[in-house]
């Protein structure tokens, strides 16, 4: 089982031009900033937005081919919808909710009664069933939601944004229940999220798109060491700089020679963690191959830690202690000097 | 907060409005011989009237629910050239004086008009001057109501709700009737109930396409124009239960769809 798309969609000023392989039984989030094209990728593998160009397989099933005018309507499609906002129908039950895939496809009505009670069950929202949706909470309709589009047995699952939704609070609980619940499906899940933590948290695979376009893709491991654009980069939190490698060196263009370790030659991405940088307020002196001067352009408090943004040849964002900013005494605007080792900067070919 | 004051002018223009709608209503309260109400009900003409008008304003609003609706679902969702001009044509009887609609459906539909002809010649149908006739009438006085409303509701939906529908296999049958019916319920139900109320007061089209034969094409505003000569406190029972539908229905879509004012 695999999902095989390759397709252009034009919506607006946004020009959407993807290619992706989905494996059988993967977990995949496809992470991107707001008006990536997520949300359209999804509605054309679903068949509710018209592609400009390219197909979509399924299974070896081809739902839609622009070349050969091969279209299986939206209804025909083996493929659950969890969509942004629910849209769990207002004026049905919740298990008329759940009950609609099945008997839209031709269940009799007490065995789609039953199997929907099980999928209620399962979701632990049965004793809600003859509830409104209006008189559930957010995360309860979003278990409802989920419970709906895999009640009629898709063999693939598209969720969009499935926690956007919800208030912070419940949001954890709700993502850690999903998680259990999507490891339970055997099919193809796709999620769409805006929000790093819930793509790790929830898939097995990333992929990364801006713009329309695929940026980058694979385990939330790769992706966090190997970040290939500067938005992956600032998910992540790293500092990524791109230069021509040379045996220990990367040559940055328009900036300074970054000493690396791993560095052989060609074009490469270098990643340094901000925890690798050290910060002092005069010329440190020592072992660390890479000592530049800049200015303190941004100090962020983020829970334990404080990231020192520092502008000089090129930005770099360092993360230090709370007592270390306190004996840095680091005011915005302050000169410093920042030091990291050969060994910490991370190479490979971009 | 200090009430703002009002213009003595404009209170006094607003109060004989006010007393110009009214007045009549009191005047058919004041003088209605109460006595004989039950009397002038029961005489066989009015139930008859009665009878006819049920029976043909409900007909009409059947017909408008099922012409009504395709027409509007199809100018709130499908984009064609002429849509405008289309719907135009299609609600024109609103603003039409009802006699003029008359005589344009005896110009199409009576013996010798465009289609009326060929329906005379080859299945002997005539349809001026019978029940059929009255339901003419009243349909094409009325439907316009139910169009305009139901489209508005149709418009002001929220379309994703049928996209859901679809990717859970619903055909487009099944997600019309079982999603888009349902949430557009409201405005379908305020659409009806006008059509309704129109056509049940039908009187310039209904009496120059169907004419005025009692227990045929005599319905109650029909009754209640002839009888004001004949028997007149008759004619005002008559039109004080023509009045009492009507505050009905304007107290029921009050409360479901304009709102509480």
């Amino acid at each position: 089982m695999s999902l095989d798309v390759a397709l252009s969609v034009r919506l607006g000023a946004l020009e959407l031009d993807v290619e992706v392989t989905i494996g059988e039984g993967e977990v995949v989030a496809l992470l991107g900033p707001n008006g990536a094209g997520k949300t359209t990728l999804l509605r054309a593998i679903a068949g509710l937005a018209p592609l400009g160009s390219g197909h979509v397989g399924l299974d070896g099933q081809v739902l839609e081919d622009t070349a050969t005018g091969d279209y299986v309507p939206t209804e025909q499609r083996p493929i659950g919808f969890v969509f942004q906002d629910y849209l769990l129908f207002p004026h049905l039950s919740v298990l008329d909710n759940v009950a609609f895939g099945l008997r839209s496809r031709g269940t009799r009505p007490r065995v789609a009664t039953e199997k929907s009670l099980e999928w209620l069950d399962r979701v632990g929202m049965r004793s809600y069933a003859h509830a409104k949706p209006a008189e559930l909470s957010g995360g309860q309709r979003q278990r409802v939601a989920l419970a709906r589009a895999l009640a009629p047995a898709p063999r693939l699952l598209l969720l969009d944004e499935p926690l956007a939704a919800l208030d912070i609070t419940t949001r954890a609980d709700v993502r850690r229940d999903l998680k259990q619940h999507l490891a339970s499906f055997e099919g193809i899940r796709l999620v769409v999220t805006h929000d790093p933590l819930e793509a790790m948290a929830l898939a097995d695979r990333l992929i990364i798109m801006e713009t329309g376009r695929l940026v980058q893709t694979g385990t939330p491991a790769e992706i966090t060491q190997r970040p290939r654009s500067p938005y992956v980069a600032d998910l992540v939190g790293v500092n990524l700089l791109r230069g021509e490698a040379d045996h220990g060196s990367v040559r940055i263009p328009g900036g300074p020679v970054v000493a690396a370790a791993g560095a052989e030659s060609g074009d490469v991405f270098a990643v340094i963690h901000p925890r690798a940088v050290s910060v002092h307020r005069r010329r440190p002196d020592g072992s660390p191959r890479n000592v530049w001067q800049g200015r303190a352009s941004g100090i962020e408090v983020i829970g334990d830690r404080v990231r020192i943004r520092i502008d000089g040849e090129v930005r770099v964002v360092a993360e230090v202690t709370p007592a270390a900013l306190k004996e840095l005494d680091l005011g915005e605007g302050g000169e410093v000097w920042l030091s990291f080792k050969a060994t910490e900067v991370g190479v490979y070919p971009a | 907060m200090r009430r703002e004051r009002v213009p003595i002018v404009v209170v006094a223009l607003a109060a004989v409005g006010a007393a110009f709608f009214i007045l009549p209503l009191l005047g058919l309260l004041v003088r209605s011989p109460w006595r004989d109400a039950v009397s002038s009900l029961a005489a066989p003409e009015t139930i008859e009237a009665l009878k006819l008008s049920l029976i043909a304003s409900l007909s009409a609003t059947g017909v408008a629910l099922v012409l009504g609706v395709p027409l509007a679902w199809i100018y709130a969702r499908v984009e064609f050239p002429g849509r405008g001009v289309l719907r135009a044509l299609t609600t024109l009887p609103m603003v039409l004086p009802p006699v003029v609609g008359g005589i344009a459906l005896l110009l199409a539909f009576g013996r010798r008009g465009l289609l009326g002809s060929w329906l005379d010649r080859s299945f002997g149908i005539t349809l001026p001057f019978t029940t059929a006739g009255v339901v003419m009438a009243e349909t094409f006085v009325a439907m316009p109501f139910l169009i305009l409303t139901v489209e508005a509701g149709l418009r002001s939906m929220d379309r994703r709700y049928e996209e859901a529908a679809r990717t859970l296999g619903a055909s487009r049958w099944r997600v019309f009737t079982r999603v888009t019916l349902p949430l557009i319920g409201p405005s379908l139900f305020a659409g009806a109930v006008l059509c309704w109320a129109r056509a049940l007061g039908e009187f310039g089209a209904t009496i120059t396409f169907a004419g005025n034969f009692p227990g045929v094409t005599q319905t109650m505003p029909l009754a209640v124009y002839l009888l004001l000569e004949t028997n007149q406190e008759a004619s005002f029972i008559l039109s004080l239960v023509l009045l009492l539908i009507s505050l009905v229905v304007l107290v029921g879509l009050r409360s479901r769809w304009l709102g509480s004012v």
